[in-house]
């Protein structure tokens, strides 16, 4: 591989404002008196509870069980009781199912698994059974279970470590690779064995040197080459990262093994690490509390459960009043309207936006003047497709391959007419789903 | 002036022969078609607006000529003009019944908490986004998509409400797709009493973040003439539309959170700030 950093077709570069918490520490968040675990925390099927109110439960004790090839099991982040069984407010602003648990403040392990310390000498099925056991999501913000991209259907020749952090204000990955490097790597020799694949490369955009250099320092002894990445948003994106890397293009509705790869977030790197070598099911994760009104951003470890408004205490709360709160980054996160919303395996931030940042526009018409064509990582004609989806023609939007889209907001975030393009092409996509189950059930 | 004569002659050849050829073709080729198919059009109402289940007015009558339905499967015509449609065709116009849609929630700006929504002004990518912007996860999410859909303009959009005025709706259904929280049905038009709520949520978190929820207190159905005319869902109470209640249980009921309402009443704006 080339030495020059390297990057995908497209895309813009917003403000990056990582310098808020890139030096600061990872540190643990006590432990809570309570924890509130929201059931439906991945892509695909939720998981069904397996426990019930008044139930006593140890540390990392599986309280739902994965309901279906594309699910994974929860587990309790610390012993207590179950206290409710309820409904709480949910990173899309609905309330969504969860489960309270009250800590008894002893903390203690249940060990649900077998510590495997002797893995390269382990079956690969026996390890990837771990990852599915542990619960592990990609925890770069999609929240895809890791055994489905473990169990390829295709030859796949290269495993990818996404250590882009694309998205600006984001630096968890960021420190997570610079304190936790050997995990990283180790992760993902283990990953690399799960796959019967002897090498790993992982993607690294140049504004984290120091991770860079602290990577490329071990990289050799676990097989894995570091590869540097231009900063150009949406690089952490699957699609975009294999192009840069590989050079390979994923097929319209295809997956990444249509091109002989497997994308893992570093932060499900190290999760594993956690789940194959110390038999920890996936509990915790590194999540960034930052934004220009709290008074101390930073990162911390949280317990899944954390309420965001006790993260927000930990940075030391506000400054002044913010205008929005966001989970995850502010390109792809989800704008909330409560506090009491819980951080789940895939919160990678837990961002404040100050009043001056957030703008209130209106649509005006499209002047055609093709930037979003120009900045779409995927090729396809946001300009044209919104104009299809004003006037309500899904078809022609999937005629554009509006289907394509990878919802990164390049194109709104590019837009001089303010047009809010990643929301039509969401709900595009949402009309061309629901036509084809309307048509399978005919 | 020979060349202008020339010219005129030649014109007026063409110009005729071109005639005679059309004049053959429409002979030799001429489609069939029923004169009374256009009578019928002409007949109905003439806003395509789908209610009857065919592509529009003109198809809908075709339908009815060729006998695969009845007039009164419009639901937007008069009883007299069904029964003109009916008479110059010698058929029987049949019964249906005139049915009203119902949009089952009163959270107005009012007495809901909203969150802050800038983005696309329609309910569906709203819906898609925040679940709406509004505290109630199954309430109006008040972004009119029911009432642009509406080609008789029977919904007004009231303080971020659609309501439905009975007396301007057809019951052609073309709003009740539109709403992706599913609020709107085609209740018959003779039943007045309708609850204007859908959360099945406990009453005490509808009430957290609604005002006019129903909080299935049991009022309505203990106040009800006979105990089948309202049924109870659950945290839900709705009126039952096979035997339903009649317009003085509102008055009897004294549903403390006013979410039992008559539908003319409830258009005429008659509960709003009687919500505590």
């Amino acid at each position: 591989m080339s030495d020059k950093p390297r990057k995908f077709k497209g895309g813009v570069h917003p403000a990056d404002s990582k310098a808020l918490s890139a030096s600061k520490p990872v540190q643990t968040a006590p432990l809570l008196g309570k924890y509130t675990v929201i059931v439906h925390q991945n892509i695909g099927a939720s998981p069904e509870i397996v426990v019930k109110k008044g139930d006593v439960v140890k540390k990392g004790q599986l309280i739902a069980k994965a309901a279906g090839f594309v699910s994974v099991p929860l587990h309790a982040p610390t012993s207590g009781t179950v206290t409710a069984i309820e409904k709480c407010p949910g990173p899309a602003c609905v309330s969504v199912p969860a489960i309270e648990i009250t800590a008894d403040g002893q903390d203690d392990w249940g060990l649900p698994f077998e510590p495997i310390t002797d893995w390269q000498n382990t079956d690969p099925a026996v390890l990837k059974q771990r990852v599915l056991d542990a619960g592990i999501v990609g925890m770069g913000g999609a929240g895809f279970p890791s055994h489905v991209k473990l169990s390829p259907t295709k030859p796949v020749d290269t495993l990818i470590l996404n250590g882009a952090e694309c998205e600006p204000y984001l630096t968890a990955d960021h420190r997570l690779m610079l304190e936790q490097t050997e995990d990283v790597l180790l992760g993902a020799a283990i990953l690399a064995r799960i796959l019967g694949l002897k090498t790993a490369v992982i993607g690294v955009e140049e504004n984290k040197p120091d991770a860079i250099s602290k990577l490329n320092g071990v990289a050799g002894k676990y097989n894995v080459t570091v590869q540097e990445l231009r900063v150009n948003y949406p690089q952490g994106a699957e699609k975009q990262l294999i192009y840069a890397l590989t050079g390979r293009e994923v097929p319209i509705g295809g997956l990444p093994m249509d091109v002989g790869c497997v994308v893992q977030n570093v932060a499900s790197a190290v999760a594993v690490v956690e789940a194959v070598i110390k038999g920890q099911p996936s509990i915790e994760r590194i999540t960034t509390v930052t934004g220009e009104p709290l008074v101390n951003p930073g990162n911390w470890r949280f317990r899944i459960g954390t309420p965001v408004s006790k993260a927000l205490e930990l940075a030391g709360g506000v400054k002044y009043q913010p205008a929005k709160l966001l989970l995850g980054g502010p390109m792809m996160g989800f704008a909330q309207n409560s506090l009491d919303v819980t951080v789940m395996k895939n919160t990678s931030g837990i961002l404040l936006i100050p009043a001056g940042q957030v703008s209130q526009y209106t649509s005006e018409p499209c002047i055609r003047c093709g930037r979003c064509v120009e900045c779409c990582p995927m090729d396809i004609l946001p300009a044209t497709i919104s104009q299809a989806v004003e006037n309500e023609r899904f078809d022609w939007a999937e005629q554009l391959n509006v289907t394509a889209c990878i919802e990164c907001g390049s194109c709104s975030y590019s837009c001089p007419s303010h047009r809010p393009l990643n929301q039509h092409f969401k709900r595009a996509k949402a009309e061309i789903l629901a036509a084809k189950r309307k048509q399978q059930k005919k | 002036m020979t060349i202008i004569l020339t010219a005129v002659l030649f014109a007026t050849l063409l110009g005729a022969l071109l005639a005679l050829v059309i004049g053959v073709t429409a002979k030799a080729f001429e489609v069939e078609t029923d004169a009374r198919v256009e009578t019928v059009t002409g007949m109905l109402p003439g806003v395509n607006c789908g209610g009857c289940g065919y592509a529009g007015c003109a198809d809908f009558a075709k339908a009815i000529v060729e006998g695969r339905t009845i007039p009164s499967q419009c639901p937007v015509s008069t009883a007299v003009n069904i029964t003109r449609i009916a008479e110059y065709l010698g058929i029987t116009a049949g019964e249906k019944e005139k049915t009203i849609a119902v949009i089952r929630c009163g959270g107005s700006c009012a007495v809901t908490v909203r969150s802050p929504y800038n983005g696309v002004g329609d309910c569906r990518s709203a819906a898609l986004v925040a679940g709406g912007a509004k505290g109630c996860d199954f309430g109006c999410i008040g972004f009119a998509s029911c009432a642009r859909a509406c080609p008789f303009d029977a919904i007004e959009m009231r303080d971020g409400l659609a309501v439905v005025h009975p007396e301007l709706c057809t019951g052609c259904g073309k709003c009740v797709d539109t709403c992706p929280k599913n609020l709107i049905i085609l209740t018959p038009a003779a039943v007045d009493v309708h609850v204007y709520c859908s959360s099945p949520e406990k009453g005490a978190i509808k009430l957290k973040v609604c005002k006019t929820a129903c909080i299935a207190c049991r009022k309505c159905v203990k106040a009800a003439d006979s105990e089948t005319q309202m049924t109870v869902n659950g945290f839900l109470v709705t009126a039952n539309y096979s035997n339903p209640p009649l317009p003085d249980l509102v008055e009897k009921a004294k549903c403390p959170t006013t979410a039992l309402r008559l539908a003319s009443q409830h258009a005429a704006g008659a509960y709003e700030g009687v919500s505590k």
